[in-house]
């Protein structure tokens, strides 16, 4: 293992602190891809550099945005999760099936949508705790334990919808929708919501006891162990977290279509994994970046924003552009590793 | 087929940091050199240089007088020149003549000839004292076999001049004197050894001449017979070193103890072992590698089932079930594994330090100035030598990380701390540092446990020491009945 040897050998003061410099220009990165981004954006459609424009990119980004932060604290921690995508979908088809019952049962819209959306974050917290559950008491690879749920998850939904859509009842609609439509002081309240989250997380990952168990769980789980850190709590937390995120992502989004379908969520584990990665997370764990993170959620969302508005390359291949600036990121970021 | 080496005014800077200063003297070809040297002093770095993996940043490196430059350690093992490394380099998941010919493979036509492989595999195998089967995958083997297994791999390269750096530090006293025999038959068939290590004895045994450096410079050399232990390391630490263990102070009298330990069995390691620890007591933990020393501990501290019928701190029953619980009730570990269980190698200084006391830093949120305050408390009171606090962990030096790793398990100012070889790999002067830190620590009335490999250690640093040997409990020893030869009769059972 040669670069193993490299990298622990012990290196003089100013090569490390060269070094650091080096990745604090790294961690800039995402950042300067993004103003990048806005500037052609901008040359190459008058639209993009929009107030209305803005606020729907970073709408459509709230979403997987808001997954993206609890993803981060889990792949800090040095686990993955896959199932995000199948577990929103499987959520909100629950929180509909639930609301569509009571509504008729003489509960008030008002108190139907409530408890629907409370319903929801029991959903997603309960789900990330069986991941946890699983992972650190079962011993059992997160790679493969959320590969297993995001089949489980997405089948159940499948066939509660019975392979078509789950529909919520207009009158509900009407109650919930302004928690996505709705804004508040000029600003829609999805962003609000991803805002609150992308706080709370930045000061859980950088500022709390926390945060710092979680990062040297992903940087060396047995000198956490040794060094009297309760790992398994802490790892099951971050699954609860992303599970939670999660949970908090799908209230936003029922309004916003009303239903949920076999194809609700699809790949969005793989759009928040990247844009946690983009943002300049070890995937390999021990150092996280929740700032980073949300700035590559919206890059990965404004490249869709750009292929929508502009005709120069096909808006089908907006995965293939994504995949490109994924890479090129991953590149410029590979010296840290 | 010998071979000498010149070093002629090596310079190595990484960054604007230089490490080597001109750096200038010969080895000659058939003989064993003791390099000598505090950690950080350039040793290393230097027989790095040799072996291919670093690059002279100026002067030159001859070999039988011709100036070489390796671009790998691969040109440098074309030489012969082979460097067994003071880390292990194995690939856990591959076997072990799969890793003696890791990059060397022998190959029929396009196919891997593993029959060869394993055969000389075999071979080297026996050279160095090591009877388990090639095919066994090196992830099964004990750290001391791993070391063996190194330099097995050395052997295989057919080397010429051999650079072994710190070799026996994992090794059992056994293994030990079939490496020392293993060197001498080497010597004897022209080979050139350079042999790093701080335990002096050792040097003062088996080289011919002791190179000596200090601060990234060359200082002196001499003929091994020509010194005595106390001026080589006063030559490496470039001060009289005084009296390496502070004085004693009279073991505590009966004061009700600290820790009580009654059948602790850690299944498969450690069998019905009774001890206490007073307060101000320093009791050391003797034994071969593999007595079951650190399972013991490791168990006590919840890191490994077990089951005790009783253990009090402080007077108190109490159960741990993991080292969380541990220190709650003030009881600590320093693991001997540094890079695998000790430290965050690759966090900050601070992040290190703080981990096991997070609480106090946390109102709600962490105060990274708090934090940083404590650090530089930690490193005046330490003598942890660094640079820059902002550095990371890994760019300490093995001494001074060890140091780290001390502050960091007192921070949570634990009543009962127990110290896993405490000392392994680091220099005289650090040593000397350390053993006044922990007698510091039982004068502030705290049970300290230390376990070590090193007899001499144990016999002037404790008041105690329990010998342990297949798991149980020898002997309890007390200070008057401390001699080498009575620890080595028990840990054997020649008793």
């Amino acid at each position: 293992m040669p670069p193993a040897r490299t990298e622990a050998r012990p290196r003089s003061a100013a090569a490390q602190w060269a070094g650091r410099s080096f990745a604090r220009l790294h961690g800039l990165g995402p950042i300067v891809g993004l103003a990048l981004l806005c500037v052609i954006g901008t040359l190459l459609n008058g639209d993009f550099a929009t107030v209305d424009n803005a606020m729907n990119v970073l709408t459509r980004t709230a979403f997987i945005g808001i997954i993206a932060v609890g993803m981060c604290f889990v792949i800090t921690s040095g686990g993955i999760d896959l199932s995000v995508g199948s577990m929103a979908a499987l959520i909100a088809g629950c929180v509909i099936l639930l609301m569509n019952a009571m509504a008729p049962r003489g509960w008030s819209p008002v108190a139907s949508v409530a408890i629907g959306m409370a319903f929801a974050l029991v959903l997603g917290a309960a789900f990330g705790w069986a991941h946890g559950l699983l992972i650190t008491r079962g011993r059992i690879e997160p790679f493969i334990v959320t590969l297993g749920t995001l089949g489980i998850f997405r089948a159940f939904l499948t066939w509660f919808s019975n392979g078509g859509a789950i529909t919520l009842d207009g009158k509900l609609s009407d109650v919930y929708g302004p928690v996505y439509y709705g804004s508040w002081l000029g600003i829609p309240v999805p962003i609000w919501v991803f805002a609150v989250v992308a706080v709370i997380g930045a000061y859980m990952l950088n500022r709390t006891r926390y945060g710092r168990y979680v990062q040297a769980i992903g940087s060396n789980e047995q000198v956490a162990r040794y060094a009297a850190v309760a790992v398994d709590r802490v790892k099951i937390l971050t699954y609860v977290l992303l599970g939670s995120c999660v949970a908090v992502a799908t209230m936003l989004y029922v309004p916003r279509l009303g239903s949920a379908s076999p194809t609700t969520g699809l790949l969005w584990e793989l759009e928040a994994i990247a844009a946690v990665i983009v943002g300049g997370t070890a995937l390999k764990g021990g150092e996280g970046r929740i700032v980073g993170t949300v700035i590559g959620a919206v890059l990965l969302s404004v490249i869709s924003n750009i292929l929508n508005l502009t005709s120069i390359i096909s808006v089908y291949l907006n995965a293939a552009v994504q995949g490109v600036v994924i890479i090129i990121v991953a590149f410029l970021q590979r010296g840290r590793r | 087929m010998t071979i000498s080496v010149t070093f002629d005014k090596v310079d190595k800077s990484f960054g604007p940091v230089e490490v080597l200063h001109g750096v200038g003297f010969a080895l000659e070809p058939g003989r064993v050199y003791g390099l000598l040297g505090e950690n950080g002093a350039g040793k290393s770095t230097l027989m790095k240089i040799l072996a291919g993996y670093e690059a002279p940043t100026n002067g030159e490196v001859r070999i039988n007088g011709r100036p070489v430059r390796f671009s790998g350690s691969r040109e440098a093992e074309a030489e012969g020149i082979v460097l067994i490394h003071q880390e292990f380099n194995l690939a856990d998941d591959l076997s072990i003549a799969q890793n003696i010919f890791l990059g060397h493979e022998k190959k029929r036509g396009w196919l891997l000839d593993d029959a060869a492989m394993r055969a000389d595999a075999a071979r080297v195998l026996r050279q160095v004292g090591l009877s388990v089967d090639p095919g066994t995958l090196v992830r099964q083997l004990i750290v001391s076999e791993k070391q063996l297994v190194e330099i097995a791999k050395a052997l295989a390269r057919k080397a010429r001049l051999l650079i072994m750096d710190e070799p026996t530090a994992t090794l059992t006293a056994g293994e030990t004197e079939r490496l020392f025999d293993l060197v001498a038959q080497l010597n004897a068939e022209g080979v050139t050894i350079v042999y790093i290590s701080h335990k002096l004895d050792e040097v003062e045994r088996i080289t011919d001449e002791v190179i000596v450096m200090r601060d990234g410079r060359f200082v002196a050399r001499d003929a091994t017979a020509h010194l005595t232990r106390q001026q080589m390391a006063n030559l490496m630490v470039g001060r009289e070193l005084s009296d390496l263990f502070p004085s004693k102070q009279a073991a505590p009298s009966n004061t009700a103890p600290l820790l009580k330990v009654q059948r602790l069995t850690v299944p498969g390691w450690a069998h019905d072992v009774s001890f206490e620890v007073r307060p101000g007591e320093i009791l050391g933990f003797a034994g071969l590698v593999g007595a079951g020393r650190t399972e013991l501990f490791e168990g006590l501290l919840g890191l490994r089932p077990h089951h005790a019928e009783r253990i009090e701190i402080g007077g108190t029953a109490v159960r741990i079930r993991n080292p969380r619980e541990a220190a709650g009730h003030g009881l600590t570990y320093l693991s001997e594994d540094r890079k695998g269980k000790g430290l965050h190698v690759a966090f900050g200084l601070r992040e290190n330090l703080t981990l096991m006391d997070l609480s106090r830093y946390a109102r709600p949120w962490l105060r990274p100035a708090d934090e940083q305050k404590a650090l530089k408390v930690a490193v005046d009171a330490f003598g942890i030598r660094t640079g820059s606090l902002e550095l990371r962990a890994s760019s300490l030096s093995g001494g001074n990380q060890q140091k780290l790793a001390l502050a960091k398990v007192l921070q949570p100012e634990p009543r009962v701390v127990v110290l896993d070889e405490p000392t392994r790999g680091v220099d005289v002067g650090a040593k000397r540092d350390i053993y006044f830190l922990i007698h510091k620590l039982a004068a502030q009335g705290r049970g300290v446990i230390v376990i070590s490999s090193e007899l001499m250690e144990l016999i002037g640093l404790c008041h105690r020491v329990a010998v342990m040997r297949g798991g149980r409990l020898q002997a309890m020893l007390s200070a008057d009945h401390l001699t080498e030869e009575e620890l080595i009769a028990h840990a054997t059972g020649t008793h």
